[in-house]
This record gives structure tokens, sequence and C-alpha cells, in this order.
């Protein structure tokens, strides 16, 4: 067989890649692929709830310890949902990245004009469209429930603005990790170690009642105290500015943290020329 | 020659692994323009992680590759706009179909919208998928999913092609859907291909060089009528009828090459003068009454190459080469060897 003497083919027309076009669609990649995926999101939206079920008749007789803030169990143990579906949330986006890895997507990205700071932007949106779904679903279910809001229908606004937020915070956690491993399962593995820490906060007890020292010592690190009492002031509190600002500067920080990772594992990962 | 319109150039191409492992050990190669070059070698050879260099996606530890007049290490941007690639495996999103995929990797190059569309369309069609266009890709075969594959690497109008094993695992109907689907990018779209393979016939059938690497060096390179002709001339094998005469046909045949070993009941040579003397033996055996039951005449195959070149044979190779663990040539991400 010979080499046919022919030109080079000639190239559809094309614009200088930009940023701006590149996002929404690796956006859109990520919301289709997490919206076709119901086995994906129906477990993380509905595992939160189960237990929130659990504890608030379980746990409902905590309400009546001196100094407990309400005497709604629901209305207290509904900010803990959030940040469970926030585990969830490192989980499934750790996951997509170690996928896109494993079976070569990331190779095909690679190959195209895409800019780096694209990739990380367009795989949170996926955590984005469940941490907002998710935000309104809990809220829902709660009031149903008899949980109360006091901060009104404007608190119902940053609720879920915080609940987003802890989302990308959590995601930037499992974006980071999912740059740095290969199988999906190396990221499920996280999966105890962050129930572990989530459980050493003020998500069952506030700070103030927990007896054990050391435990409250470690809540009182743990920047998922802050997190859970940021959404909690805004249900039981009303409008409490420091609370609120704890809460969103803990998942603004981590978001940052995990955002820096995440650029550094992206820039290893991206190795190409 | 210059291959620097949309062809390779590889010099001295080296990539060590941790551990010092040499995948790549100082390869040295030249593809022109418009050209099918077949890059044919067991599992573990280097073949991907020769790819991986030249598509930008691994840079090299040492020498230097052009393609498509553009450094890899240097100029990888410009690289990536000339060529396109289908990895060895048909990296696609499960979870999305072929139209989206059209779009996003139309996006991601920069496309217009009109432009991703009419020619995404266009090349759905052309590898037969229309009617699979808007299903999820989880439901497709392995050898839709390869055609998507190309047809992915083609939508920004590459001027050289990277196929690393297009066809392994896909069903001869697929395969040959396949290569013909090559052949005509080649052959009329004067696109350079870039094809690593692990099977002779592919390489036979599709390339018009071949370059046969083993334990990361290129140990023969040209054309497969010169490849072929380099190691060897072609072999007949005689059976007589009546078995007892085998040693008759020995002693018939051995005027004519070098005696090889055959079937237990036949007598083989090694032509010396090649496969115009196959008149002159079958008249020997009808001179000395000999009746023959069979007759065959084997041309030199890749095959035949590859044990000349290596001294083992390329599925041997491949047996041996699994057999120790290494079954695929995708560097890890922590840049094991390939």
């Amino acid at each position: 067989m010979e080499a046919a003497a022919v030109d080079a083919p000639i190239a559809p027309k094309r614009w200088r890649p930009s940023i701006w076009t590149q996002v929404p669609e690796l956006a859109r990649r990520s919301i289709m692929r997490t919206v076709r995926q119901p086995a994906a999101i129906i477990p993380a939206t509905v595992f939160p709830l189960i237990l929130l079920a659990i504890n608030s008749v379980g746990l409902k007789s905590a309400t009546s310890l001196p100094g407990f803030p309400t005497n709604s169990y629901v209305t207290f143990a509904l900010a803990f949902a959030f940040i469970q579906a926030g585990v969830f949330a490192v989980i499934g986006t750790g996951q997509n990245l170690a996928e896109d890895n494993q079976g070569g997507f990331f190779n095909r990205l690679q190959l195209t004009p895409v800019h780096p700071a694209a990739l990380v932007a367009g795989q949170l949106a996926g955590t984005l469209t469940v941490g907002l779904l998710q935000a309104v679903i809990y809220i829902s279910v709660g009031l149903l429930a008899g949980a109360h809001i006091e901060a009104g229908l404007g608190g119902v606004f940053v609720l879920v603005a915080l609940a987003i937020a802890i989302s990308l915070a959590f995601g930037s956690v499992g974006l980071a990790v999912g740059m740095r491993v290969d199988a999906p399962e190396k990221v499920q593995s996280m999966f105890p170690l962050l129930f572990v820490f989530l459980f050493l906060s003020s998500m069952s007890l506030p700070r103030n009642l927990i007896q054990t020292d050391w435990f409250r010592e470690i809540a009182t690190y743990n920047p998922v105290s802050y997190m859970v009492e940021g959404l909690r002031s805004l249900l039981i509190t009303g409008w409490d500015p420091e609370a609120l600002a704890l809460g969103f500067g803990c998942a603004l920080g981590i978001l940052a943290l995990g955002l820096t990772f995440a650029s550094l594992g992206l820039k290893e990962r991206m190795a190409r020329t | 020659m210059s291959s620097a319109a949309n062809g390779i150039e590889v010099s001295g191409l080296v990539r060590e692994f941790k551990g010092g492992i040499r995948a790549v050990d100082g390869i040295d190669l030249e593809v022109r323009p418009g050209e099918i070059y077949g890059f044919l070698g067991p599992n573990g050879a280097g073949k991907s992680t020769t790819v991986h260099m030249l598509t930008t996606l691994l840079p090299p530890t040492a020498g230097t590759a052009r393609v498509a007049g553009h450094d890899v290490v240097k100029d990888g941007a410009a690289v990536r706009d000339a060529i396109g690639a289908a990895l060895q495996e048909a990296a696609l999103d499960p979870n999305l179909t072929a139209r989206d995929h059209m779009r996003l990797q139309g996006a991601l190059h920069g496309m217009p919208k009109a432009d991703w569309t009419k020619r995404g369309d266009e090349l759905i069609e052309r590898v037969g998928l229309s009617d699979a266009a808007d299903r999820k890709v989880s439901g497709y075969s392995g050898g839709m999913k390869r055609r998507l594959d190309l047809a992915l690497a083609l939508l920004h109008g590459p001027r050289v092609l990277f196929l690393d094993e297009p066809t392994t695992g896909l069903d001869i109907q697929s395969r040959t859907a396949l290569w013909d689907e090559v052949a005509h990018l080649s052959r009329d779209e004067g696109m350079t291909v870039f094809l690593t393979t692990q099977y002779l016939e592919e390489a036979d059938q599709l390339a018009d060089h071949l370059g046969i690497i083993d334990h990361g060096k290129i140990v023969a390179e040209g054309t497969t009528d010169a490849l072929k002709g380099e190691v060897g001339r072609p072999t007949v094998e005689v059976v007589p009828a009546d078995h007892a005469e085998r040693d008759r046909a020995v002693e018939l045949l051995r005027p004519f090459g070098e005696l090889v070993p055959g079937t237990p009941q036949g007598a083989a040579v090694r032509l010396e003068q090649g496969s115009e003397e196959l008149a002159h033996i079958i008249r020997t055996f009808d001179q000395a009454g000999v009746k023959v039951a069979n007759l065959e005449l084997h041309e030199a195959s890749l095959n035949d190459v590859f044990l000349t070149k290596t001294g083992r044979s390329l599925e041997g190779a491949q047996t041996e080469t699994t057999s120790e663990g290494d079954t695929g040539e995708q560097p890890a991400l922590e840049g094991a060897p390939a």
C-alpha cells in the first residue's frame, strides 16, 4: 500500500477556545452525568433523611436537657442532613473524577485545548446541582416533619446558600482526592474516615452540652461544628451574624483549601507537555 | 524527506519510568505525510507509551519528536491542535450520548456551534451511529464505542491521527469496518495515521510502513513487503499421497533450497529462488512418479519477521508478556512503567 499524494485535510473553522465557553459545556456534562445516575443521587439524598427520622425519634428526649437550644429535635437535627449530604458530595465528586482517570476520559479532555480551571469548575457544577436539589428536599421534608425556620423566608435562601457552599467545600475535597487516584474504590474507602470526622463535632449535641472534655475540644476545632452551627442558627436562633460568618467562613475556607489541593493535583495530573 | 506538513519525525525517543525501567528505549522513526504507519508489537512493548509521548500526554525522558511540524515538548499545544487520537480504551462518558460527546468535544476545541453540530452529525452518520446518536454510550457495544471514539478524534479536522490498538476486542465485522474507515482517511483525505496494533493481519492490511517494537526498541522498519522479503523466501511443503514416500519427497525437494521442518507427513523447503520455482517442483514430482496429496506455498509473514528479529513469535511474545501481568500499556497516574 503506498501513501496517497494528497494535501493535508482542511480543518474546520475554530475560534480560540475560551474558558467562558468551556466551563458551561463541562458543567453541562457534569450535571447530565449526575442527573442520569439516579442510583448515585438517591442514596446520597435519602440516607441523611433516614438518619434524621431515626435521630428525631430516638434522641427527642435530649431537648429536655437544660440549655438545649430548642424543644424540637427535628429542627436541631435538620442541619446535620446538609452536612451528611456534604460527605456524599466528597465521595460523589471524587468518584466521578477517579472514573474519568480510570476510563481515560481525562486523557480525552487533556487532548483538547481545555483550560485547567474550566475542568475544576465544570466538575463542581454537578456537585452544586445535587447540593441545591438536596437543600430544597431537606428544607421541604424538615418543614413537613415540624421543623421551624426561625429566620423566616429570607433565612431559607441563606440556608440554601450555606448548604450549597458546604456542598462545594466538600466537593472540592472530593476533587482534590479524585485528582490523585485512579480508582473510584479508593475514594469510597474514605467514607468511614469522613463519617468519624463528622461525628466529632457539635452535630448531635450543642458544644456547651458535650460533657466529655476531649470530645468537646475536638468539636471546638472541627470546622464541621461551625458549619452545623451556622445552619442551625438560621433554624433555631434567627439571624446570628457571628454563627453565619463562621459557617460561611469555614465552608469557604475548606473550599479554598480543596481547590488549592485540587489545582496542585490537576497540575500534576495534566502532565501534558 | 521532511515530514513537517503533517508527518511525524522521532529521534532517540526515550521514556524511563520509576525504577529505571525504559518502556521506550531510544526509538527513531519517520512517518511520511498521508501514510498509515503501523506500529506493531506485543503487549508491553512500548507502543502506547510512544503514542502518549507523541500526543503530548507524557513527556519524554530523552530524545526529540516532531508531530505535524511541531516539537512535542516545546510546542505541545500546537501538536494537540493538529492531532486527533483514539487511545487504547474508548475514553467515553457512559452517561452521555454520542451527540453530547460531539458537543463537548467541539466546544472544548473552540468550534462554533453550527460547525460542531453539522460536522458531528456527519461523522456520526459516517461511522454508522445515526440511530444510536441520542442513546447513552453505556448501552453501546465495544464496536460502537470504538467508532464513536474515532469520530470524536476526527471532529476538529486533525492532520495526524493516532489510533492506539483501535480494534482490540472487536469482532471481525467491526474490525473490518474500522479498517475501511482508516484506509479511507489516509487515501482519500490525506490524513497521516499512526496506528499501533498487536494484530499481524491489521498491520499487513493497513500499513504503508511498519515499525516493529519489542522491549522498547524498534527491531525492524520498512514496508511490509520489504520486511517480509528481508527475512525470508517462501517455503513449500509437499505431502505425498503415500506417506511411505516422505523420504523420497525430501530428496526431491532438497535441490530447491534449505530443508525446513514441516508436518510429520510432509517435506518442506525454503525456496532458494522464490515462488517461481513452484512449477519446477510440480514437474519434478510428476517426473519422479510421486503422487502429491497436498502442496502448499507459505509466503513469509510478519510473524516470521518478528520471529527473525526477536527470536520469538509475536503470539508467543504476547502470551509471555500477559502472563507476567502486564496486560495493558496505559501509564498509571504515578508514572508506573508501561
